[in-house]
């Protein structure tokens, strides 16, 4: 190019650019279309969604015994209460804590706390079901990985955890019987 | 370009070769005539230590990868078997193993040098954030290999920081659901860490690629900070230093071989030994020493969505080191305050992660705390205000002039 000629206008668009417009997000949209199923491929198959439910007899469980059980990969605490345990969940204070949930919303029988036993913080399975192990000064659960303190109803009272410990769906069947999931 | 190019290369075979495509005469260019400032110190070493760990990395993997068997059944004993049955197994693992550390190490001191030598100074933006970026991509492929062998703290590694992002409001669960590909870290997450664990490294690989393309542009720094102002500044890359680079390296394998031999598995956690169970996290779970640092300022902050974003903004903030140093004045020997608080600043790393290490208990979370804010404090506050408020130290007129000035005093005698 000479030095001295200017570099030429942008030409005004025109029906051609449209056009090559046109073809580019139809390639776009072709590739977005791809993208979706190999995204989705990663997300949990249907294998993994079936065994969603399990059945656990509570009738050997003894007060103040707590038993663990495996659902979909993870653990659920489940704890027989004493009456002691059962009045302390019931008196707390909830409108205050960080999460408030009273106890009856978390239990179907008040003798028996069912959670899943993953610290909603950064998914450590906190300590609490054996007799010897700490439960922290709520008398619940005691997570090391970071330091969050549960009460006997699962919910969080101390540390970083946002969030109660989860109640996983499940229903008495019969008296001493649930379905998990 | 001139119209007939001498011929470089003596050998017909390499001529021919070069004429069609210009292999060779880009290797000479880069890597035997290169001219490097006459200054640079060991410091510039660590950037071909780092490279040739990758490669050893590489190898090595490509080793391992075709005796793992990434399932849950599985995987912990086809390790086993790796270090006791497989013809040099115990050693391709060792080296690959402890590898990740030293590769951090000097990626590490790699990352100060550029600190303290204001490597990162127009006009090297790009190639220090690229270079941030194999930093981060480095954490993740170290991250998915530590998951593989399958033992207790691989298990709660991938649990821990598969959770971080479920931080995230609103979708965070779905999210994790999506990383895992079920409901917690189970076959199919090992499946995936497997494949980006391989994968990650020739990303990183092209990634270098543009990184040192980036570096040859306009040349490398040098201690002084000051620019190549003519041929006397430079030496050729080659033999001089290519040797030298050699020299550091002789010596960082000897550290390396060290522990490869005689305490392969003092970087390693027992718990690592027990198979992963879901049902039971360790007492004490704690990550590579890498990242204690960042996991230190993770537990610092009480609330979880505020101290996920700290930990990834305690990477991030590394890309924007460029910006926010607004100091003309590269090197550190000439910015007399800056120094101080740079070398604070690396003490308050160390520091960080050796709480890292510590239970998450008082008086530990306390000083992770203070040493959280002087980590942000130096790059959000005493770095900009630094630059616009030291005196720096007079700058030397050119690299050589310090040089030739000592050469030339015995004869003024």
């Amino acid at each position: 190019m000479p030095a001295s000629s200017k570099p030429l206008p942008f030409p005004p668009a025109e029906r051609r650019d449209f056009l090559g417009l046109l073809a580019a997000s139809t390639g776009a949209v072709g590739a977005a279309a791809l993208a979706w199923p190999m995204l989705d491929s990663m997300n949990p198959a249907k294998d993994v969604l079936a065994l969603a439910s399990i059945e656990v007899d509570l009738s050997p469980m003894e007060v103040g015994q707590s038993i663990t059980v495996k659902w979909r990969g993870k653990p659920v605490f489940i704890r027989y209460r004493s009456e002691e345990e059962i009045q302390q969940a019931e008196r707390t204070d909830w409108q205050s804590l960080r999460d408030p949930q009273s106890d009856a919303e978390r239990v179907k029988n008040s003798a028996f706390i069912v959670v899943v036993g993953i610290c909603t913080h950064l998914g450590c399975v906190p300590l609490g079901q054996k007799d010897t192990s700490e439960r922290g000064a709520y008398g619940g659960w005691f997570c090391p990985c970071h330091g969050s303190y549960y009460d006997g109803s699962g919910r969080a009272r101390q540390g970083p955890a946002p969030k109660n410990l989860v109640v996983p769906p499940y229903d008495f069947i019969d008296d001493t019987t649930i379905r998990i999931g | 370009m001139s119209k007939n190019p001498p011929p470089l290369f003596r050998n017909p075979v390499v001529r021919w070769l070069d004429e069609r495509l210009p292999l060779f005469s880009m290797l000479r260019k880069e890597y035997i005539d290169y001219p490097t400032p006459r200054n640079v110190n060991y410091f510039w070493s660590f950037g071909a230590i780092a490279t040739l760990m990758l490669l050893l990395m590489i190898a090595t993997g490509l080793m391992l990868a075709m005796q793992y068997t990434p399932h849950v059944d599985m995987a912990f004993s086809s390790v086993q078997r790796i270090m006791r049955d497989v013809n040099y197994g115990w050693l391709l693992r060792t080296i690959h193993m402890n590898g990740a550390s030293m590769f951090f190490f000097a990626v590490y001191i790699h990352l100060y040098r550029g600190m303290y030598y204001g490597s990162y100074k127009k006009p090297r933006e790009l190639l220090w954030i690229l270079g941030v970026l194999i930093f981060l991509l480095m954490m993740a492929t170290a991250f998915t290999g530590y998951v593989l062998p399958w033992g207790q703290m691989s298990y709660w590694a991938a649990t821990v920081i598969t959770n971080l992002f479920s931080a995230i409001p609103w979708i965070g669960e779905d999210i994790v659901q999506f990383l895992w590909g079920g409901f917690s870290v189970d076959n199919p997450t090992l499946n995936r860490f497997f494949v980006l664990h391989f994968l990650l490294p020739f990303v990183i690989v092209a990634v270098v690629v543009l990184h040192v393309a980036a570096l040859h542009v306009p040349g490398s720094n040098n201690p002084d900070g000051i620019e190549v102002k003519s041929k006397r500044d430079t030496l050729p890359f080659h033999p001089y230093i290519t040797s030298k680079d050699s020299l550091a390296l002789i010596v960082f394998g000897i550290g390396y071989a060290v522990i490869v031999f005689y305490a392969p598995n003092y970087l390693n956690h027992p718990d690592n030994a027990i198979p992963a169970n879901p049902l039971s996290t360790p007492e004490h779970i704690v990550p590579e020493w890498y990242f204690l640092p960042f996991y230190a300022i993770l537990r610092a902050i009480p609330n979880k969505l505020l101290g996920v974003i700290a930990l990834f903004g305690g990477v991030a903030i590394l890309f924007f080191l460029p910006f926010l140093d607004r100091s003309k004045v590269r090197s550190c020997r000439y910015r007399p305050l800056y120094r101080w608080f740079l070398w604070l600043f690396v003490v308050d790393a160390v520091f960080l992660g050796w709480l890292g290490s510590k239970p998450a208990e008082e008086p530990y979370i306390l000083w992770a705390r203070l040493a959280t804010a002087y980590y942000f404090g130096f790059f959000l506050v005493i770095t900009p205000v630094l630059g616009i408020v030291e005196r720096p130290r007079p700058l030397p007129v050119s690299i050589s002039e310090p040089v030739l000035k000592t050469a030339s005093r015995p004869r003024a005698s």
